[in-house]
């Protein structure tokens, strides 16, 4: 019980202080924003400790956080292997070669109104569907190994970010392209120097979408049968057996590799569109 | 108007592609089995056998549709067989699931716009719980809630309520904080209250993102529900149709329960999107 009463007046607490935080004068540094969240994250990880050890919530209900850190401790190989077959191989290769397949499909149809009107309905309709169903076929036609996972990464990425990018290329204000017209440009000029980095916000829009589908495509993928690595199957694997300290390990592996991977796409978003009113301050 | 004939035509090509691929990808095995009864069999011999086979890698688009039709109007709803079945039992999960998600998400985002200290600690981690490929969880939440003794719609309705949950609040957080500042300095003149702005400006120019958010939503809870049926084994729903038709090599059955998915996706996509034009056009804001 103790554990418990311990956990919720920490919880408490950090909570008391985050209100103070949030009103105090440190929040106009970035520091300081950080340090809320930061503290929220941890208040809520020594709430679940406590309540998991305080009530004796059996491991193969709950692990605590302390048994996770510890499995990730020592399981780093194999999490290290799992990383890089389901992430690097699988959702890296797929999303990069999606991406560009959906970025040069886009520029090849921007001649072509009629092609974007057929086309946007139906990337549109597509980007609805619960594309991950066409894991089962193509690991029937790719195999078990890392290919048929970056091809159904492929087909998930494909189509967020082709719409987002004809949408894009259609953002720039019409006087803005008289603009260009007055001044002599040619299609492709006017392409590189204005409608290109107008659909930037748009392009960047669909890449960070992208990351997140990348990385589910890649571990559903795995549910209908990979090799015996990768994170989708050690999470499959290791549920079956009740050692959900590892599932968690990989969950957090997963988290953190899905989060990096989007700020990586924000970060080059602010290097590029640093125009843009939503990346001003 | 003017959008039906290149939709048609976009579609045209993508069933003409496809018949080409499905021959293209069913034909080796044709030959095979031509070459094994000692047969010698011309292109446009194996042209037809390519579209008629049990189990092609590519089954032709009219053997899926014809197995669509099959299983959906030729079975009795309570088969095991039928995807209106199947179906149902994915679609009651997506939208209960999608009703939890959707009613915590705005109480949340309304917490958040109201509470600075809130707004710090937890927008933070909604917005990097986007970024998490959170469905790798749905096996665990299935198997774990299934020692506990909760069985069938409720842990699916979970997953789907989790997906669903994280896009309304990102998206109604930022519709609420959608009016500028001279707007809400105007109802600040008029002396309006916390309620009064909340339901007079903030709650009605949320809209437009609260409907866009929902579209992302329902996708993703359907999605979710289809995956949460996965690692029970194959045992009811489209998510199992898959599953099972991946197990035994069906190809015609995975196609047509992925069809099936998808026609309720389309649906469920559509359906919200008529309610935003109607709610839209009534609050005089339809573009």
């Amino acid at each position: 019980m103790i554990w418990v009463l311990g956990a919720i007046a920490f919880w408490l607490a950090a909570w008391a202080v985050n209100v103070r935080l949030s009103h105090s004068p440190l929040m106009a540094h970035r520091a300081g924003r950080l340090l809320v969240p930061a503290l929220f994250g941890i208040a809520l990880l020594v709430l679940w400790e406590g309540v998991v050890r305080g009530l004796g919530v059996p491991g193969v209900i709950l692990p605590p956080p302390s048994a996770i850190a510890a499995r990730i401790a020592t399981e780093g190989p194999t999490l290290w292997a799992d990383f890089r077959q389901t992430f690097v191989k699988g959702a890296l290769s797929g999303y990069a070669i999606g991406c560009s397949a959906a970025f040069l499909t886009a520029i090849a149809i921007d001649r072509s109104p009629f092609l974007q009107r057929g086309l946007l309905p139906v990337g549109n309709f597509v980007a609805a569907l619960p594309i991950v169903g066409i894991a089962p076929i193509l690991v029937m036609w790719f195999g078990f190994d890392w290919h048929s996972k970056a091809a159904v990464v492929v087909v998930m990425v494909f189509f967020p970010v082709l719409v987002n990018t004809v949408a894009g290329l259609a953002a720039s204000e019409r006087m803005q392209r008289d603009l260009m017209a007055t001044w002599g440009a040619s299609y492709w000029q006017s392409l590189l120097k204005l409608r290109l980095p107008a659909a930037m916000p748009f392009v960047f829009n669909g890449l960070k979408i992208a990351t997140t589908l990348a990385l589910i495509g890649a571990i559903v993928a795995e549910f209908f049968g990979s090799p015996i690595v990768g994170m989708g199957f050690r999470i499959t694997a290791e549920v079956g057996r009740l050692g959900l300290d590892m599932v968690w390990a990989e969950i957090a592996v997963a988290a953190v590799a899905g989060s990096a991977f989007y700020g990586l796409v924000a970060l080059i978003e602010k290097r590029v569109t640093f125009w843009h009113p939503s990346q001003r301050v | 108007m003017n959008r039906i004939l290149p939709v048609l035509t976009v579609i045209a090509a993508i069933v003409a592609l496809w018949y080409a691929a499905a021959v293209w990808m069913n034909r080796a095995w044709v030959y095979d089995q031509a070459a094994r009864d000692g047969a010698e069999v011309s292109f446009l011999q194996a042209l037809p056998q390519t579209m008629t086979l049990e189990r092609p890698v590519l089954p032709a688009p009219h053997q899926v549709v014809a197995e669509l039709v099959k299983s959906t109007f030729g079975m009795k709803v309570t088969s095991k067989k039928s995807l209106v079945y199947h179906g149902w039992v994915t679609l009651s999960a997506t939208l209960l699931g999608f009703a939890i998600g959707t009613g915590a998400g705005i109480l949340l985002a309304v917490g958040i716009i109201h509470n600075r200290a809130m707004d710090l600690s937890v927008m933070p981690w909604a917005i990097a719980s986007q970024t998490i490929p959170i469905l790798a969880i749905a096996p665990m939440i299935i198997v774990v809630l299934n020692s506990v003794g909760v069985q069938g719609l409720v842990p699916k309705a979970i997953i789907s309520a989790y997906l669903s949950f994280f896009p309304v609040v990102v998206g109604m957080v930022k519709g609420l904080r959608s009016p500028d500042a001279m707007q809400l300095d105007l109802l600040k003149t008029y002396n309006a209250t916390g309620a009064e702005t909340f339901g007079k400006l903030r709650l009605p120019s949320s809209m437009p993102y609260l409907f866009t958010s929902l579209k992302v939503g329902i996708a993703a809870s359907l999605v979710g529900a289809i995956v949460g049926e996965l690692p029970t084994g194959a045992v009811a729903g489209l998510g199992a149709r898959l599953l099972s038709g991946s197990y035994y090599g069906q190809t015609v059955q995975i196609w047509a329960a992925l069809f099936a998915a998808a026609l309720v996706a389309a649906a469920l996509v559509a359906i919200v999107g008529l309610i935003e034009r109607r709610v839209l056009v009534r609050m005089g804001m339809a573009r």
